[in-house]
């Protein structure tokens, strides 16, 4: 199966759920409904798709202009050899989209990062909480509204000697 | 939120709650991992990470696209190279740039000087947190023959920012051939001395075989690759299934486990030595020697600027090939002709007006490289793994959105599977032989 | 010079000499220059031939603490009560650009120095630095413990 027909099939058996397709520097990616990411996956991870590794999920921050955050998840596929990238758009307001816990086992950590450094909602994840900053920082650091620079000690800090 | 830890949270009354780290001798790296004991046995596990996380990602969006590659080499530390690879190939395929040959085999050569590098690393911390010290003393010392081969080219030993988008920074240094082989030739002695301490010795083997064992969904499910990954059998390696540089080219087999505990990891991680010193002799036979530089007068650098200032400097600058710079003659077979996306020559720089300008254009805000808009993905296979880099690019000098997709993140992720149900002492190996490395997980 | 301070001053150097050479160090390492470390500790560059080989995993049997690598405000906590812990006389090398002014890391995440958190005697520069660079700024320690007033508490208290 080529590239073009995978990505035929996958569109016909998500039907609605697809909002677009794109190419991206040779790539091909797939724009989902932020509220059919859940089960879209799903249907991918099981056969014929057998994308059975979560390669990578991250967000970006469009809330300035576009007022959206977009969620890229990167999977894998060992039998075809193929990769895929898919995105959801969640508004600023209230990001949130399902969580993927319990299909792949590393989601878990990938979305509490994503939900430490962006502040989006994963509903349904069994522990949410914050994965690379600490309890008591304020804010999400990734988004583009957070000061580079804004430091939130822990500590009272000493002035040099 | 509740600020206990899941762990506190559904701890039976009875159990003992035990922490391991942040600082701990076995926690190379920072990393704290809670327990919940009963006795030795541990019922439940919980790992906390982030304490080295750096602000990677926030810092490369406010920083140039050729400024923020010091940046990648402190990602994964013990083989930086192959992080400035992951990065400059992102850039190139965003850019499509075509790199010429000698430079992609150079990649080649930094490539697998690192994978051994962080191999060795990897190995002899956990074989020295087993007890086994020599095999630390002894991995080290290999260590330090490859780091002086890369040395010797890049001009530093680690953090070398040599591998740069479009090519690599300067040429081999001459001489370079004898000092690789010798620095194969003792590496593989010291595999050699360690197999034999190591491989049958049942102390070892009492605390890795059958020991964190995985099965390959579970592996899978996590998002595993790398020599993780094979130890559970599954022959995945991005050089093979998506093959970058001129590895298509090259000979070499992709070593396999079978039961994915720590022992496999360990042998994995000692056959794939074993190719990339392969890898190394192979590529090394396909560098061409490098064309003898243009015979006439050399001036050196100090009188070649005091001579400028008069009028336009005549006849070749001599410049060290691996500190400051690379001679513009070299420039060709190791950079991209295409567009300049590397600085331009030095001796240009220092002598001439037009030299000059072209450097400030290079380095001004807002110049530079400029890629197109749109975001892309390219990985390379990394000493953990599958080393990816997501970049999103909204057409300006700096990134929009810069993400590293770390190996060892997924592999660390399933620690508190591993561990769980095993004795305390059990989580010292099946640590180590995960290779958690601070500043690629914690970013 | 009463008879008194010509013993204690004698003292005092003898002590110097005696502490300088028997540090006892106790490794924090967190990030890249954790590699430089190993490297000077292994055999090729080693530490110990000046004194300083014996790596203690404890902070309690430490005089020496050697925060290798970057701290971060995560990590700030863990750093002041490993501190808290060694007893004295103690001291502290600030091991790397990281530790020393929170280095090429100037965000939201990174303490801008140690000295923000304890207070630090011997500051190595280097991204990271060479093993060289770390044995050199071993030697000044050594230096500033030959020369500085020795605390001995313990006999006064008797």
């Amino acid at each position: 199966m080529g590239p073009e027909s995978l990505i035929g099939e996958i569109r016909a058996r998500l039907g609605p759920a697809v909002e677009g397709v794109a190419d991206s520097f040779g790539d091909p990616v797939l724009v989902l409904r932020a509220a059919d990411v859940r089960p879209a996956l799903a249907v991918l991870r099981q056969p014929p798709f057998d994308y059975a590794v979560l390669l990578d999920l991250t967000c970006v921050d469009y809330a300035a202009g576009e007022g959206r955050f977009e969620l890229v998840y990167h999977l894998f596929s060992l039998s075809r050899n193929v990769r895929l990238r898919l995105k959801a758009s969640v508004p600023a307001g209230d990001p949130a989209v399902a969580s993927l816990a319990g299909l792949w086992k590393n989601a878990e950590w990938l979305e509490r990062e994503v939900f430490d450094m962006f502040g989006v909602r994963f509903e349904g994840h069994p522990y949410p909480r914050r994965l690379l900053t600490y309890e008591g920082f304020e804010g999400h650091p990734l988004r583009k509204s957070y000061p580079w620079r804004l430091e939130q000690p822990r500590l009272p800090l000493r002035d040099r000697d | 939120m509740d600020p206990r830890t899941r762990l506190e949270r559904q701890a039976r009354p009875a159990s003992l709650l035990l922490n391991m780290g942040p600082s701990h001798p076995a926690m190379h790296g920072t990393m704290r991992i809670m327990l919940e004991l009963d006795a030795e046995r541990i019922l439940n596990a919980e790992c906390e990470i982030g304490y080295l996380h750096r602000g990677f990602e926030k810092t490369c969006e406010n920083k140039t696209w050729f400024n923020l590659l010091i940046y990648t080499d402190r990602l994964n530390y013990v083989s930086p190279l192959i992080n400035n690879l992951g990065y400059a190939m992102t850039m190139e395929k965003m850019l499509g740039l075509a790199v010429p040959e000698r430079a992609q085999l150079i990649r080649v050569l930094m490539s697998e000087l690192s994978r051994v590098s962080d191999h060795l690393t990897c190995l002899a911390a956990m074989a020295m947190e087993n007890g086994a010290f020599t095999v630390f003393l002894y991995m080290m010392k290999a260590r330090e023959f490859l780091w002086d081969v890369i040395e010797q080219t890049a001009g530093a030993r680690m953090t070398t920012s040599y591998i740069r988008i479009g090519g690599v920074r300067a040429d081999l240094r001459p001489g370079w051939r004898e000092a690789l082989a010798a620095a194969v030739r003792g590496t593989r002695a010291v595999l050699k001395d360690v197999s034999g301490l190591l491989d049958r010795n049942s102390i070892f083997i009492g605390r890795t075989r059958g020991i964190g064992a995985i099965s390959r969904e579970d592996a899978l499910s996590y998002g595993w690759t790398g020599p993780c990954l094979r130890s559970t059998g599954i022959a995945y390696d991005v050089r093979k299934a998506h093959p970058y540089l001129v590895y298509d080219r090259l000979a070499f087999d992709v070593p396999v486990g079978e039961h994915g505990d720590n022992y496999d990891r360990y042998s994995v991680r000692m056959r794939e030595m074993e190719q990339s010193l392969r890898l190394l002799e192979q590529t090394a036979a396909l560098v061409p020697e490098a064309a003898p530089l243009p015979a006439g007068p050399v001036l050196e650098p100090d009188e070649a600027i005091r001579a400028s200032r008069r009028r336009r400097a005549s006849g070749r600058i001599r410049l060290s090939p691996n500190l400051e710079g690379s001679e513009k003659e070299r420039q060709p077979g190791l950079m991209t002709p295409d567009r300049p996306v590397g600085v331009p020559p030095k001796e240009d720089a220092y002598t001439t007006m037009e030299g000059l300008i072209s450097h400030f254009l290079f380095f001004m805000n807002g110049k530079g490289i400029r890629p197109p808009k749109g975001d892309v993905y390219f990985s390379v296979e990394g000493g953990n793994g599958e080393v990816g880099f997501y970049i999103v690019s909204d057409g300006s000098d700096r990134p929009y959105r810069l993400h590293l997709r770390a190996p060892c993140f997924h592999a660390v992720a399933a620690l508190e599977q591993l561990i769980r149900g095993r004795l305390i002492a059990d989580v010292i190996p099946t640590f180590g032989s995960l290779n958690m490395i601070g500043g690629e997980i914690d970013r | 010079m009463s008879g008194f301070d010509f013993v204690a001053t004698r003292f005092d150097a003898a002590l110097g000499w005696g502490r300088k050479f028997s540090l006892f160090h106790y490794p924090f390492i967190t990030a890249c220059c954790g590699m430089e470390y190993m490297s000077t500790a292994c055999a090729h560059f080693d530490i110990d031939r000046f004194g300083a080989g014996l790596t203690r995993f404890s902070p309690r049997q430490a005089d020496l603490l050697m925060v290798v690598g970057t701290v971060t405000h995560k990590l700030a906590p863990v750093l002041r009560t490993v501190y808290d812990q060694m007893l004295a006389p103690k001291w502290v090398i600030a091991f790397g650009a990281c530790t020393v002014s929170g280095g090429i890391y100037r965000n939201y995440a990174v303490v801008q120095g140690i000295d923000k958190i304890i207070p630090v005697d011997v500051y190595i520069p280097g991204c990271p630095p060479r093993p060289e660079t770390v044995l050199d700024g071993l030697l000044k320690l050594q230096d500033k413990i030959q020369h500085q007033g020795q605390d001995w508490r313990w006999a006064r208290k008797a």
